[in-house]
């Protein structure tokens, strides 16, 4: 099979990182914000999986379970965060949140 | 007994301690006893004191009650003590303050502050004999102080009325001016002799010091200062009229019995600092003459009746500067005592007149008054007869006229101080029974809403009493020369040495002297009782003049114009601080800073974001470079 080299595995991986945190600077809904948090998660993972098969070890697909189940932990949470905060300004824009200012 | 000397100013101390922390709570009898009776206390121990003391014939006593502190050189302690010239303050405090504290039972029976009264009243008797006592200048200085905060509490006493307040404040400020004086004074004579005991001073400074040394003139001159701003002497002397805004009884003690004689006190006690700087007894002598005409002047033309006495106390403790300027010392005290009789008396009695016609102050707007208070009628013209001098029977004569042979025959007399005081004499005479003939002869203007009770009586019968008989221990040689007053200060206060050949015009200068005093009384019957309208014409003819002398010679105007005016000028162009500026303005760049930065707190979640972002990138990048 044609061997990629390993680089372009891990360009891409830092393009869909970037891609994510751009998206989260920029967005101002938070459920798209969690969503562009769950790109750079699974860019993350892709990493790791890349850096896995380069060196044929079975670490790199541990790895992406654990971020993949870390990442449903923190989904669940971020939801309940995210309905208190829709059922206290009763809007889900980031920026009404800015009681703790000055 | 003279181990007790200690509690002579002790009691009145714990009475205005237990008063100050109790007062509220206690009733009016209780307070009124406490008050009265510390008083009534420290004047049987000074009776008993006393006795003790002259029957052993000792010339001093001294008790230290506990040493104050020590630093470097200047070892001082609260140590008393007594001898024949602090016995006479001693006896004169306690004996009138206890008269005026009686007095003062009925005078301020519906008065609230009344414990606070008597607190502040003894308070200020503690001070008095604390000065008089003191064995070293720091404790007199302690005394002096206390008796100017006295005077303050007690001035501005119904605080609620603005004036009164103003009135204190002015007496406070310039009699401060005349105690930094004395500081200055006290510092000199500290590094001079390494020691403020004043019988140290005393023995030491003839050795120290030749006739005329400059550092005597400049001590002495300073201790004049502040013997002039306690005893409302030139040029400090506009706060005494005004002081008149406090309760009578605090007027006849403090501004006539003692705190103004604290002054006549610390230039006899330290006459031989005075012996020593000829110039500035002189300028006693002339300071006392001065202020003695000036006061005169002015009260003929007041119409309050407490202003006429505050004036006439002023002029009669220049005849005591002019004793002491004559360099008769035991005659300035005896005047003193003599003094604090008839003066407390009179303000006693004015006190009285002024409670019965329901707080009326104008004398105009009294009269008749003779038949309907015949016991203040009585004791008040007794008062004012021993002012004015009257021959013979009053006390007043004996002292005043001690006085007035001394400037004429006296070593250091001469033409200018017999002058002043002799025109002095004949003002007192017509300005005195000017205030008499105008508050009790002619027609009742106010009606008597008060008759005072016996509280009030007792003391002004006892002090009038005493203005008649208390001459009688010191005659001069033509009436059979019984000098038991100066005879008992001797040794202590050197005499007067007379001029050469003037023994003979001493019964001359008498009968001028009585006829001065009797003319002035024809006088002021003759203008303000037969011809009243005469008095209305030499007022109005000469009213530019009259108005001058109202305003204390335009002594007031004059210090508003030089030091007040000027001062409020500048505090109100320094009203924003500029010395303080700079501590502001370091407060106000911190500020400034921390609202820029306060700025980055903006709460938004994006902002924050992109802080972690951009402090990422930077960190990389300086790290990719480090290892490059």
């Amino acid at each position: 099979m044609n061997k990629l080299p390993i680089e372009s595995g891990l360009i891409l991986a830092g393009i869909l990182f970037i891609l994510g945190l751009i998206s989260v600077m920029v967005r101002r809904n938070i459920i798209f914000m969690l969503i562009s948090v769950e790109i750079m998660l699974n860019a993350s993972g892709l990493a790791f999986i890349v850096a896995g098969s380069r060196w044929a070890q079975a670490d790199g697909q541990v790895m992406f379970i654990f971020i993949l189940t870390m990442a449903a932990a923190e989904v669940s949470v971020g939801l309940a965060l995210i309905l208190q905060i829709y059922h206290q300004l009763k809007t889900l824009d980031s920026d009404a949140a800015d009681k703790m200012n000055g | 007994m003279l181990n007790a000397l200690w509690l002579i100013p002790a009691l009145p101390f714990l009475g205005a301690f237990v008063l100050i922390l109790f007062g509220s709570r206690l009733s009016w009898k209780v307070a009124a006893m406490i008050g009265a009776g510390s008083v009534g206390l420290s004047a049987l121990i000074t009776v008993l004191v006393g006795i003790d003391f002259l029957s052993t014939g000792q010339t001093s006593f001294q008790y230290l009650a506990w040493r104050w502190f020590q630093v470097g050189d200047l070892d001082t302690s609260f140590s008393f003590y007594l001898d024949k010239l602090s016995l006479v303050f001693i006896f004169v405090i306690t004996f009138v303050g206890f008269l005026i504290h009686i007095y003062s039972i009925e005078f301020m029976e519906e008065d609230p502050g009344f414990s606070r009264f008597f607190a502040y009243l003894n308070l200020f008797v503690c001070s008095m004999l604390i000065l008089v006592l003191a064995e070293n200048l720091l404790l007199l200085y302690l005394g002096w102080e206390g008796v100017g905060l006295c005077s303050y509490l007690l001035i501005g006493f119904w605080y609620t009325e603005e004036k009164n307040g103003y009135a204190a404040r002015k007496a406070f400020i310039i009699t401060r001016v005349g105690d930094t004086a004395l500081a200055i004074g006290l510092f000199i004579l500290f590094t001079t002799f390494h020691t403020l005991s004043i019988q140290d001073i005393l023995s030491q400074a003839p050795q120290s010091w030749t006739v005329g040394t400059s550092m005597a003139v400049m001590v002495a001159f300073l201790l004049l200062g502040g013997a002039v701003g306690k005893s409302a002497q030139l040029p400090l002397q506009t706060w005494l009229p005004d002081a008149m805004a406090g309760p009578s009884p605090v007027s006849a003690l403090i501004h006539a019995a003692t705190m103004v004689t604290a002054g006549v006190y610390l230039i006899t006690r330290m006459h031989v600092i005075y012996e020593l700087a000829p110039l500035a007894q002189l300028w006693v002598g002339i300071i006392g003459s001065v202020t003695l005409l000036l006061a005169g002047f002015s009260a003929l033309t007041q119409f309050d009746l407490k202003r006429v006495l505050a004036y006439s106390t002023i002029s009669q403790i220049g005849y005591m500067f002019l004793a002491m300027g004559l360099g008769a010392w035991s005659s300035a005290i005896f005047h003193f005592m003599i003094h604090a009789f008839f003066k407390a008396l009179l303000f006693l009695a004015a006190g009285a007149i002024i409670m019965a016609l329901h707080h009326e102050h104008d004398m105009f707007r009294m009269g008749g008054l003779k038949k309907k208070l015949p016991v203040i009628y009585w004791t008040f013209l007794i008062g004012a007869a021993s002012l004015a001098a009257l021959p013979f029977v009053t006390a007043g004569f004996y002292s005043k006229d001690q006085i007035l042979w001394l400037a004429w025959a006296g070593e250091k007399a001469n033409v200018g101080f017999f002058l002043a005081a002799l025109v002095g004499a004949f003002v007192t005479a017509i300005y005195t029974f000017r205030m008499v003939f105008i508050t009790f002869f002619g027609e009742e203007k106010t009606h008597v809403s008060h008759v005072p009770g016996w509280r009030i009586n007792t003391p002004l019968i006892i002090l009038a009493i005493l203005s008649v008989i208390g001459g009688f221990i010191e005659l001069p040689h033509t009436l059979g020369h019984f000098a038991l007053f100066t005879d008992y200060l001797s040794p202590l206060l050197p005499s007067v040495s007379l001029r050469e050949g003037v023994e003979q015009s001493e019964w001359t200068i008498q009968i001028v002297a009585g006829l001065l005093s009797l003319g002035g009384v024809y006088i002021a019957y003759y203008v303000f009782v037969q011809n009243i309208p005469l008095s209305e014409e030499i007022k109005s003819s000469a009213y530019g003049v009259h108005q001058y002398w109202f305003y204390g010679w335009g002594f007031d105007s004059l210090y508003n114009t030089l030091l007040v005016r000027p001062f409020v000028y500048f505090s109100r162009l320094n009203k924003n601080d500029f010395i303080d500026k700079f501590y502001t303005m370091l407060v106000s760049i911190a500020e400034f800073f921390n609202s820029v930065f306060a700025k980055t707190q903006s709460g938004l979640l994006r902002w924050y974001l992109m802080g972690i972002v951009v402090g990422a990138i930077l960190i990389i990048t300086i790290s990719l470079f480090i290892q490059s």
